[in-house]
C-alpha cells in the first residue's frame, strides 16, 4: 500500500471521479468532477482502461509527498508545478520519489485542476463511487497533515508523458441542445441569447455557476412551473433573468426555468471559466447533439492519441551524465526513457478536434 | 379526478441522454395520477436501453443507454404510452409500502400551524386532523436526497409559498404549500409554512439504505405530543418511531 501525503492544502481539495448516476429518483444528483474531460486525459496518461479517481483541486493545490515511487498525472487548468524546486510539466505524469515534494501552486488558466496518483486513491466508496458530495455532506474537502491510501502503482518504469489537452480553459463557445423548456421562451428571446457574449460571474461553486450579461431573459410562465428534474448543464434562468448554468452537485429538481442545456462534451468549458471570462452559446439541434454522444470508452480512446512520451531538454537533466546515452547499436523504434531531441525529428501530432464520434 | 379535463402529454429531450414526459406544465391532480401510473407501468415492463426512471410531480424522466436503443424510437414509444394514460384516468396505483410516522404539530414545533389554521378557516386541531387522516402518498423525491412530495391535501390547503423565501427550519421540520407536505432531513430554509416536527431522517448519508421514502409509498401521521416525540429516542437509524408495512 502506497500513501500520498498532504502536506499543505492551499486550495479546495476533493476526491473526484465520475460520480453516482442512477440515483436522481431517491434525490441525489451525480457529482462527480467538474471537468470530467481531465479525469480522461489522466487516465489517457496513464495508460489505465478505466477512470481513475483524482484530487480535484480549486484555484490551487498544495504540497504532497509518497510513500512508495508514485506516477502522478496532473491535468485539468494548468497550475505551477514542480518536484523538489524543478519545475514539471501540466497535462503530463511524472515519477514522484519517497522523499520528493511535489508543489502544485495556483492556476494559470481556468478553475480545476486534477491530480491522479496511477495506483488509485483508496478512499470511501458511497454508492458506488469515492467522489466527496460537499452539499450533501458526503465525504468533505482534504485537509492538511492527511494521508490517502493508494493501491501501488503497476508501472512506476514507464517515461513521463504528455498530453495535447483539448483548448477548454479560457471560455469560447459552448454548445448547447434544447431542453424540456426551451418552447417557454419566446422566439425572439432565444435568438438575443444565442446572439449574447455572457461573462462568467464572481458566484460559482460545485452546484452551479452564474453568467452576467447587459440583457435578460425571462419566460412570462415561469412563475406557475411545477418543480421539474434538473441536471448538469441545464441553463436554469433565475428570477432575475440570467443564466445560472447547473453542474455536478446540482439539487435534482427545480422550479426555474431552462433555456436549453449545455452538452456533456462542452460542460468543461463552463466549469474550467474562472470570474470574468467570456462565453458564448450556439444552438445545436437535437440529432447533433446525439451524435456527439459522451462516451466515455470512446473519449478515453481519443485522449490516448493525443499523448506521447516527453523528450526532454538535456539543459534541464540535472544529472544528465548519469544517463546511459549511447549503448550500441539501437533498431530505433524502442521506447527510451529519455530522448534527446533531434533536429528535423519532431513529430506532428493531430489537434483534438473536441468533437468524438464513435 | 374531473371527467371533462383532459390532459396532453409531451415527450421532450433532456440533455444528451435522457428524455422527458411531461403531462403538464403546472401541478394538476390529473398530472400527477399519470404520473404515478406511468412511472408503474414503466417499472413493470421497462422499456429497451432505459437505464434510470425518475418521476417528479408532473414529469417522468428516462434515461437511455444510446447504445441501446435511440431518443427518437423511445420517445415514440413512450407517447403512445402515455397518450394511452392520459385518455384513460386511473386511480392511482396500488401502495406497496406504509409508513405510520409520529409527529408533533403546533406550537415550537409548528409555529405556523395557527397561521395554516386560519388560511383553511379551521380550528389547528381540525388542521391536524386533515393532516393525519388524507389519504397521503409520496409523489415524488427530489430537490435534496430523499426530500419527499406529499400530496395531496384536500382543496382548501392550495395555499401559495410564502413570498419571503429566508425562513429557517430545523431539520424534522413538517412543511405544507399547494397540498403538499414536505419534510427536511436537514436545517434548511424555505417559503413552505412550518406546522409539525418529526424525528424521521429520510436521508442520512452513513444509513443503508441512505434514503428511506419512495414515490408511492403512503404517509401516514401518527399525532404524539411533544414530551413522547422527545422520549422516542433519536437512534443513529433516523427513524425516531416511523414504522413501514409492506402491503403487497
Amino acid at each position: 500500500m502506497t500513501g500520498l501525503q498532504i502536506l499543505r492544502v492551499d486550495g479546495l481539495l476533493t476526491v473526484q471521479d465520475l460520480g453516482r448516476p442512477g440515483h436522481l429518483a431517491e434525490g441525489i444528483s451525480c457529482g462527480g468532477a467538474m471537468d470530467r474531460l481531465a479525469l480522461i486525459d489522466a487516465a489517457a496518461l496513464l495508460s489505465s482502461d478505466t477512470i481513475l479517481p483524482a484530487i480535484e483541486m480549486a484555484g490551487a493545490g498544495g504540497v504532497f509527498s509518497v510513500t512508495q515511487p508514485m506516477r502522478i498525472a496532473l491535468t485539468g487548468a494548468a497550475m505551477t508545478a514542480a518536484l523538489d524546486g524543478s519545475p514539471i510539466a501540466w497535462h503530463g505524469v511524472h515519477l514522484v520519489q519517497p522523499g520528493q515534494k511535489l508543489r502544485i501552486g495556483g492556476t494559470q488558466t481556468g478553475v480545476y485542476g486534477y491530480m491522479t496518483p496511477a495506483g488509485g486513491l483508496q478512499t470511501m466508496v458511497w454508492l458506488d463511487s469515492q467522489a466527496t458530495h460537499l452539499s450533501i455532506d458526503v465525504g468533505g474537502p482534504l485537509a492538511n497533515g492527511e494521508t490517502l491510501l493508494c493501491g501501488p502503482d503497476p508501472a512506476p518504469e514507464r517515461p513521463a508523458r504528455i498530453i495535447n489537452a483539448s483548448h477548454r480553459f479560457a471560455g469560447g463557445t459552448v454548445r448547447v441542445m434544447d431542453g424540456p423548456q426551451t418552447s417557454l421562451f419566446d422566439d425572439h428571446v432565444l435568438s438575443t441569447f444565442y446572439k449574447t457574449t455572457f461573462t462568467r460571474a464572481p458566484r460559482g461553486n460545485r452546484q452551479g455557476v452564474q453568467l452576467d450579461a447587459k440583457q435578460r431573459f425571462t419566460s412570462s410562465h415561469a412563475s406557475s412551473l411545477a418543480s421539474d428534474l434538473i441536471g448538469p448543464g441545464d441553463l436554469q434562468m433565475t428570477g432575475d433573468g440570467l443564466p445560472y448554468v447547473l453542474m455536478a452537485e446540482c439539487q435534482t429538481m427545480g422550479g426555474y426555468p431552462r433555456i436549453g442545456t449545455v452538452i456533456a462534451a462542452d460542460l468543461p468549458i463552463i466549469a474550467q471559466a474562472a470570474p470574468g471570462t467570456l462565453v458564448r452559446f450556439q444552438r445545436l439541434p437535437v440529432e447533433k447533439a446525439d451524435a456527439l454522444h459522451w462516451n466515455v470508452p470512446c473519449l478515453l480512446r481519443a485522449a490516448a492519441t493525443m499523448c506521447r512520451d516527453m523528450i526532454r531538454d538535456p539543459r534541464t537533466i540535472a544529472d544528465l551524465l548519469s544517463y546511459q546515452l549511447i549503448s550500441g547499436v539501437s533498431r530505433g523504434d524502442e521506447l527510451e526513457d529519455v530522448s534527446l531531441p533531434v533536429k528535423g525529428s519532431t513529430k506532428a501530432y493531430p489537434l483534438r478536434s473536441g468533437e468524438t464520434i464513435c | 379526478m374531473t371527467d371533462d379535463f383532459t390532459i396532453t402529454p409531451e415527450v421532450l429531450p433532456f440533455g444528451s441522454d435522457g428524455v422527458i414526459v411531461r403531462f403538464a406544465r403546472e401541478p394538476c391532480p390529473e398530472a400527477m395520477a399519470a404520473v404515478q401510473s406511468l412511472t408503474a407501468d414503466i417499472k413493470r415492463n421497462p422499456p429497451i436501453g432505459v437505464i434510470e426512471v425518475a418521476p417528479a410531480l408532473v414529469t417522468v424522466l428516462l434515461r437511455f443507454d444510446a447504445k441501446q436503443t435511440e431518443r427518437a424510437i423511445l420517445s415514440r414509444n413512450l407517447l403512445i404510452l402515455s397518450r394511452s394514460i392520459a385518455a384513460k384516468p386511473r386511480p392511482m396505483p396500488e401502495p406497496a409500502r406504509r409508513w405510520t410516522i409520529p409527529a408533533t404539530f403546533g406550537g415550537a414545533n409548528g409555529p405556523q400551524l395557527d397561521e395554516v389554521a386560519a388560511l383553511l378557516g379551521c380550528k389547528s386541531e381540525e388542521a391536524v386532523r386533515q393532516l393525519c387522516e388524507s389519504e397521503l402518498r409520496v409523489l415524488a423525491i427530489g430537490f435534496t436526497p430523499g426530500q419527499p412530495y406529499i400530496g395531496l391535501l384536500p382543496e382548501a390547503w392550495n395555499l401559495p409559498r410564502m413570498a419571503a423565501l429566508n425562513h429557517a427550519v430545523p431539520a424534522g421540520a413538517i412543511l405544507v404549500a399547494v397540498r403538499q407536505i414536505t419534510m427536511y432531513s436537514a436545517t434548511g430554509i424555505t417559503g413552505w409554512r412550518h406546522v409539525g416536527c418529526s424525528g424521521f431522517r429520510s436521508f442520512l448519508p452513513g444509513r443503508t439504505p441512505a434514503t428511506l421514502l419512495r414515490q408511492g409509498d403512503v404517509i401516514r401521521y401518527r399525532p404524539v405530543s411533544t414530551s413522547e416525540l422527545s422520549g422516542l429516542t433519536e437512534a443513529a437509524d433516523g427513524l425516531c418511531g416511523a414504522r413501514l408495512e409492506l402491503l403487497r
